[in-house]
């Protein structure tokens, strides 16, 4: 048997696998693939060009860090035009908790378009449909927002997020903000807690895949008691964590907003300062430009 | 464990679906399954298993796996299948986009305006109706007063800017008082206040509470959401949160804590955005523990030459933990340090962290700047009670020293 038809034979057998890809389809798959841009250059480059497709990020911090922030920034984010370099997509929004300022994403969604004019403005002369979609208000309404008041709406949502998402295929961005508030509440069955949630995050894990859209959970911290001393850990423990394909982690470093990449099969370790302006979440080398110094 | 599992789930989840504006207390009966399959979800009785009970309620429906489901009701995969993506379909709440959100923020009010300058702009207009809002302080800082003011503005009529409305005031420490609150009218409102009988009507639209227990405040919490919903009532006010909590709690163990804390906060959430009315609560603060040091572990390392200095500050932390700080949607620290008092907005999520000098005075809390001073990083989480002139502080001098520097400059 020569080499090619060993080749050929070995393509047929894993195309009986329904679904199977090699290694190195997936790699040309992954090159071809675009990233949400976080707003925040550094933030990109440590994740490797922004929120990946087809995975699960968590993101965790302590209150008032910006979480729901950066999930804003990545909705509105998600819909910078394909001529702008984006992915011209929609996202869908689960609020658990209340947070969602319906005002803070116009607010964000107006940020992004004056960035996309100033900086690709020579690139949108050739695209005269741009201006009419570069408003804030076209951004909000294809923001589809969901509010949950309690765990069997969670569920009963992402189940329900199957057939929504077979009519919009458009998404690319599901925030989940956040994946704690009504497991933390309502439930004291601890077993039924993890398996509840690991079905949730297996869903989510395929919506991902079969659609390619970024699914990023929001999730709260909690203080862990380890070797003698208080931590701060995110919430929903260990079996939890093993749930997310990329982890990362918000924090003060100083007077500085930091994120840090806690786990991930493809990115090393890395830490990077960001910053939450009025305009969304930005660098923090742009620090020049803070309205009122101290 | 079937039993505890199934029951447990239940009552829980009756619990959560009272307490929400939940569209999931729908039985599942309701629900428009094909009537076969209706039919068995309503009438097994689990004996199978001889241990659950008919599965009336989608959130048992919807926590149990699909193979669990095919044992407990005799149907076939692909029925079960059907059947919790219809009860999913169903118990989902509506999907909206963020356009119609905005769109129906603009038709309503959706701010209660403080009358203090700087901090209604830094909250785009004032303490938001739907939302939770908190305020933190030690105790003598001005929290109460601040409540009674906005108690106030609320009662007042249309005309003079308020909105005419009802105001419910839980008061867990016996501080709410009625001589102060018409002080704070009279010298706030001269013109309103000293015409014939209007004294009295602002006062009698506002209902205070005293409940002594947690169960007491529980009830009253529930008889108050229908109170809401009949009566124009237009304000919640909780002073404070930490007292009725913290109480009831002193001798039971950190998971029982964990617990109790939960429901009502649940609660207030969802009657928040349910009524669309602002709840406000106040919460206390305590001593923060030396060995409580809030770092992940990933820090641990770099920050152990500041452990030692660290220590030897006390510093403050609110009463109410860390979870309870997640789900606030809007927090206001009160603090004094530099011989001044701050309010700072450390949680929002339209404001920039900033803070605002204020004096109490016979009119209720007023601010000395209306341009907040722009607070750096974690400084915004931190709370300071030191009364006197004495620069004798804090975190992080780094910043702390840029903020009196610049504080200084605002005063000089």
């Amino acid at each position: 048997m020569s080499e090619t038809s060993r080749f050929r034979s070995l393509e047929d057998g894993h195309g009986a696998l329904k679904g199977a890809q090699t290694a190195w389809d997936m790699l040309s798959e992954e090159q071809m693939q675009k990233h949400i841009t976080t707003g925040c250059e550094e933030l990109d480059a440590i994740l490797g060009g922004g929120i990946h497709c087809k995975e699960v990020t968590e993101v965790g911090g302590v209150p008032g860090i910006g979480k729901t922030q950066l999930g804003i920034q990545l909705a509105v984010n998600v819909q910078i035009p394909v001529e702008c370099g984006g992915l011209g997509g929609k996202a869908v929004y689960i609020d658990t908790e209340g947070s969602f300022m319906v005002e803070r994403a116009h607010q964000i969604a107006e940020g992004c378009i004056s960035d996309l004019l100033d900086n690709t403005a020579h690139r949108l002369k050739d695209f005269p449909a741009c201006p009419e979609r570069l408003q804030p208000n076209s951004f909000l309404a294809n923001i589809f927002y969901f509010r949950i008041c309690s765990y069997t709406e969670q569920i009963a949502t992402i189940n329900y997020l199957e057939k929504f998402l077979e009519e919009q295929k458009d998404v690319k961005i599901i925030v989940v903000d956040s994946i704690t508030f009504h497991f933390r509440q309502d439930f004291d069955d601890l077993a039924l807690r993890t398996r509840v949630l690991g079905g949730m995050s297996l869903k989510l894990m395929r919506f991902a895949k079969k659609y390619s859209l970024a699914v990023v959970l929001l999730n709260q911290v909690t203080t862990k008691f380890v070797e003698g001393s208080f931590h701060l850990t995110l919430a929903l423990g260990d079996t939890w964590s093993h749930a997310c394909t990329n982890r990362i982690i918000l924090y003060w470093n100083g007077n500085d907003r930091h994120a840090y990449i806690d786990k991930s099969p493809s990115l090393r370790s890395a830490t990077t300062p960001f910053l939450i302006t009025g305009k969304g979440i930005r660098n923090a080398t742009s620090h020049c430009k803070r309205v009122r110094m101290m | 464990m079937c039993k505890n599992t199934i029951n447990g789930v239940k009552t829980k989840g009756r619990r959560a679906a009272a307490s929400a504006a939940a569209m999931s207390n729908k039985l599942i009966c309701e629900m428009g399954l094909p009537a076969s399959i209706a039919n068995v979800f309503a009438a097994r009785n689990g004996f199978s298993r001889g241990c659950c009970g008919p599965l009336p309620l989608p959130q048992d429906a919807l926590s149990l796996p699909e193979f669990d489901l095919v044992a407990l009701l005799g149907l076939d995969l692909d029925q079960v299948r059907s059947a919790v993506a219809r009860i999913s379909e169903i118990a989902c709440p509506p999907c909206r986009t963020a356009l119609s959100l905005l769109e129906d923020r603009a038709r309503s009010t959706c701010h209660l305006p403080t009358r203090l300058r700087g901090l209604d702009d830094a909250l785009c207009g004032g303490i938001p109706f739907g939302a939770l809002t908190e305020l933190v302080g030690p105790s003598g800082i001005g929290k109460t007063q601040f409540c009674l003011k906005l108690a106030l503005l609320v009662a007042l009529p249309t005309c003079y800017g308020g909105l005419n409305g009802r105001i419910i005031y839980m008061d867990t420490e016996s501080k709410f008082s009625s001589s102060r609150l018409i002080e704070i009218g009279k010298s706030s409102f001269p013109h309103i206040f000293q015409s014939e009988g209007m004294a009295q009507e602002m006062a009698g639209r506002i209902v205070v509470l005293r409940p002594s227990s947690l169960s007491e405040f529980t009830e009253s919490l529930q008889q108050i959401k229908l109170m809401i919903l009949q009566h124009d009532v237009k304000l919640l006010i909780v002073d404070s949160m930490a007292a009725i909590l913290l109480r009831e709690n002193e001798r039971s163990t950190t998971v029982q804590k964990q617990h109790s804390w939960c429901w009502p906060l649940s609660f207030l959430k969802s009657l928040a955005e349910f009524s669309q009315i602002p709840i406000v609560v106040t919460n206390q603060v305590r001593s923060q523990n030396n060995d409580e040091v809030f770092h992940y572990s990933f820090q641990a390392q770099k920050n152990d030459t500041g452990k030692t200095s660290e220590r030897l500050e006390s510093h403050l932390t609110a009463a109410l933990g860390i979870q309870w700080a997640h789900a606030v949607t809007i927090r206001l620290i009160f603090e004094a340090h530099s011989g001044h008092r701050f309010i700072k907005v450390s949680k929002s999520p339209t404001s920039p962290a900033v803070a605002f000098p204020f004096v109490v005075e016979s009119s209720g809390i007023s601010l000395l700047s209306h341009d907040g001073l722009e607070v750096m990083g974690a400084e915004i989480c931190t709370i300071h009670c030191q009364v006197q002139d004495t620069t004798f502080l804090i975190r992080g001098p780094s910043h702390t020293l840029v903020f009196n520097a610049s504080l200084q400059q605002f005063l000089g």
